[in-house]
């Protein structure tokens, strides 16, 4: 099953190849990763995407919180969350197919921009499934390049993560 | 007090109570042995490798409790001591390690014995430090010692580029009384409902076993332990990690478990209805195949790392904190139900374990005309009258000395268990002689594993370790033999060990005393020889029948009821 773990963590250097360390040493699954500052500039946070039946995952977090760097971490998968992920995609938009690129993208939620004579570029956000669901709408040989964030997420209501 | 980074780093060693470092110079740490130089408190010991600056630490570490120090120069010496710190780690021993690096300015540029070992040592350190500024060096050492030896401990690496103890910057230094880390709280009790529960289910067991480990002798947990099992009655079996933790002469223990566990052990755990583990990691060394462990078993397990937990068996009863105040608060709520478990399933039990204990799985041929290892080790037991400081090596002969020699002490046995490495013995050894002088400090050792860190005998010369060395030399890698064997048709690939040298004259050129001993009848007093040789070291190599095998034996994978035993044993 899919998770998505978030964390604080000190902001120091080699906080991050910790973590990946530790995952690929114990051969856990990391779908996708991201980090950045957070307001307080002591503490980075990452999201992590991962898989694995229960009993992986409470090992995996366990083996997290082992780390020093790790100040705090959240399993946000186990209660309501808001998950959202950004994807930029170039698509090839030349005189035929410009109007079907920029209806989709309007369906989807999306912005176009960046418009060239041959080109756009999609802005698209929202849950990773909302984006593969783009992908699947626009004609794979349309498609130049693709770049995605990975998810981040927070916790609904009370829960969260903060120290 | 202004002082410079070198000397700081030496202060901060002083303040934390640290008595030797065990270190091998090289350009990057010239700052520290000049500062050690001028000082005469901490005592610094040279070694021949930095594997033995790492194992020497380490011995120290594992006989005293306190934690042990390495230092070694950047580049080569700090991958040498990687294996060293690697055998800290599996074994969860409290260490501080520091390691030069080359100035920061070169950090990165492929510097003359330049490596990242703060990425190299990353996955074998319980933590690791690169320090970039001389302020900072105070609080690093104080975060370094608390985290290598609090909660589950383990080494910790501090990685000093040179720049940083230059001798001409001098800043105020005061060591931190208190250290402060919002991202690391090791447990400190256990949870009072959860020790409720694991004793109700205790006092209903009818076939209850304790299953110890070396956490009980990292928290000096000895004594609670003790008295818990006592109060209880309870049967009780260690890890190769954990023997002494209680006494190994005493009737509730059954011997050691898993692969090369007695087989009152082996059954017991097979049997069992109630398993108590205690600072226990349920290693595939004992459990064997997964899905055969304790059957029919409810399981307790106590451990201060909560990622032990259901690691790789699925416990019942989790209970996280140190494993001595847990044993005390069960002690407690034991005495307070008043309540006593069944006492006629209890002599069942003990009557199962008896019937089990009377194949006497650990017997040898006693009338062979060869030393038989077995012996070997019963004779350093009754030579030295159960009381010595035991380290090891690895292979067969780890194995029998783990059999043989009755530890009724914690801190007494001294071996890498976790990463099972080959010449750890006798480095290990010096940190233990340095840090008890006095005492009988013996190695068990083979001639395979010896050669891998032979060159330390300089260094027992040097600081006169009068170490008593036995080598039970069968000319092969034992426990490879034995592999071999059994499961390759004996096919012996490359485990014979040719050109071995003659260890007596070895012995003597580094100036210590050497014995050969070939006849059983001379064993016992050659040792009691060696042993009154109070101020020298003494190698004696004693040739064992190379045929012997390490029994009973659980092959990898199997369950613990499937054990190949020895030819002389009683089948019931």
């Amino acid at each position: 099953m899919r998770h998505i773990i978030s964390m604080l963590m000190e902001n120091e250097p080699g906080a991050l190849s910790r973590i990946a360390g530790l995952f690929t040493a114990r051969g856990y699954n990391i779908e996708s990763l991201i980090v950045a500052p957070t307001e307080d500039a002591s503490l980075s946070r990452m999201t992590l995407v991962t898989s694995g039946d229960e009993a992986i995952i409470e090992q995996i977090t366990k083996q997290l919180n082992k780390l020093i760097d790790v100040v705090k971490l959240l399993d946000l998968s186990k209660g309501p969350h808001i998950e959202r992920e950004m994807m930029l995609i170039k698509v090839r938009a030349e005189r035929a197919h410009r109007e079907e690129v920029m209806r989709l993208a309007d369906i989807f939620g999306g912005k176009i921009v960046d418009v060239t004579n041959t080109s756009f570029v999609v802005e698209l956000t929202g849950k990773s499934t909302k984006l593969d669901g783009f992908l699947d709408a626009v004609d794979d040989d349309l498609v130049v390049e693709v770049v995605r964030t990975g998810p981040s997420g927070i916790a609904r209501g009370n829960r969260g993560l903060s120290i | 007090m202004e002082l410079s980074g070198a000397e700081i780093v030496v202060q901060c060693m002083k303040d934390e109570g640290v008595e030797y470092v065990f270190g091998y110079p090289g350009g990057a740490v010239l700052h520290l042995y000049d500062a050690i130089f001028q000082q005469e408190e901490l005592k610094h010991v040279l070694v021949r490798h930095e594997q033995g600056a790492t194992h020497a630490a380490d011995g120290y570490a594992r006989s005293t409790g306190k934690p042990g120090v390495a230092l070694v120069t950047s580049g080569p010496g700090a991958t040498n001591a990687v294996t060293g710190i690697a055998t800290a780690f599996m074994d969860s021993i409290p260490m501080v390690v520091l390691t030069g690096q080359v100035p920061s300015p070169f950090i990165g540029s492929d510097a003359f014995q330049e490596v990242d070992t703060i990425g190299i040592t990353r996955p074998c350190v319980k933590h690791n430090f690169l320090i970039k500024r001389v302020e900072d060096i105070a609080e690093t050492f104080r975060k370094a010692f608390y985290i290598a030896t609090s909660g589950r401990p383990g080494p910790v690496v501090i990685d000093i580029p040179k720049d940083i103890t230059d001798p001409n910057v001098k800043i105020p230094y005061e060591y931190p009384e208190t250290v402060n880390m919002r991202s690391y709280n090791p447990s400190a009790k256990g949870h009072s409902g959860q020790i409720k529960r694991a004793v109700e289910l205790m006092l209903s067991a009818k076939r209850p076993v304790f299953y110890t480990g070396g956490g009980v002798v990292l928290d000096n947990a000895d004594r609670q332990l003790t008295d818990l099992v006592r109060e209880l009655g309870f049967p009780i079996t260690s890890t190769l990690m954990g023997l002494g933790a209680y006494p190994g002469t005493d009737p509730l223990f059954l011997g050691m478990l898993g692969m090369h566990g007695t087989y009152e052990a082996n059954m017991a755990m097979h049997d069992t209805d109630v398993l108590i583990a205690i600072g226990a990691r349920f290693d595939d060394r004992v459990t064997g195949q997964v899905a055969e462990f304790c059957p029919n078993a409810k399981i307790i397990h106590v451990d201060v790392d909560p990622s032990s937990i259901s690691k790789n068996v699925l416990v019942h009863v989790p209970i996280v904190g140190p494993v001595g105040t847990v044993l005390s608060d069960m002690l407690k709520v034991v005495k307070e139900f008043k309540k006593d478990h069944n006492r006629k399933a209890a002599a069942k039990w003990w009557k199962q374990i008896e019937e089990w204990r009377s194949m006497h799985c650990l017997k040898y041929n006693q009338n062979s005309d060869q030393i038989k290892p077995q012996y070997a080790v019963e004779t350093l037991y009754n030579v030295t009258e159960g009381d010595a400081f035991v380290a090891s090596d690895v292979g067969q002969h780890q194995m029998f000395a783990a059999q043989f020699y009755k530890f009724d002490k914690p801190r007494r046995w001294i071996n890498s268990g976790g990463l099972g490495t080959m010449g750890f013995g006798l480095p290990a050894a010096m940190g233990i002689q340095m840090a008890h002088p006095g005492a009988d400090v013996a190695v068990v050792s083979g001639e395979a594993s010896i050669q891998m860190c032979i060159q330390e005998l300089a260094t027992c010369r040097q600081y006169d370790l009068p170490i008593k060395i036995m080598l039970l030399n069968n000319g092969y890698m034992g426990m490879v033999r034995q592999w071999q064997e059994f499961f390759y048709e004996g096919r012996y690939s490359h485990s014979y060990v040719d050109a071995l040298p003659d260890f007596v004259k070895l012995s003597e050129s580094y100036g210590h005393v050497g014995m050969r001993i070939e006849n059983p009848s001379d064993l016992e007093g050659a040792m009691k020889e060696a042993f009154s040789l109070k101020d020298r070291l003494v190698f004696m190599d004693v040739v064992v029948d190379p045929t012997e095998n390490v029994y009973p034996m659980i092959e990898a994978g199997k369950g613990h009821n499937k054990m190949h035993l020895s030819p002389e044993s009683e089948l019931v």
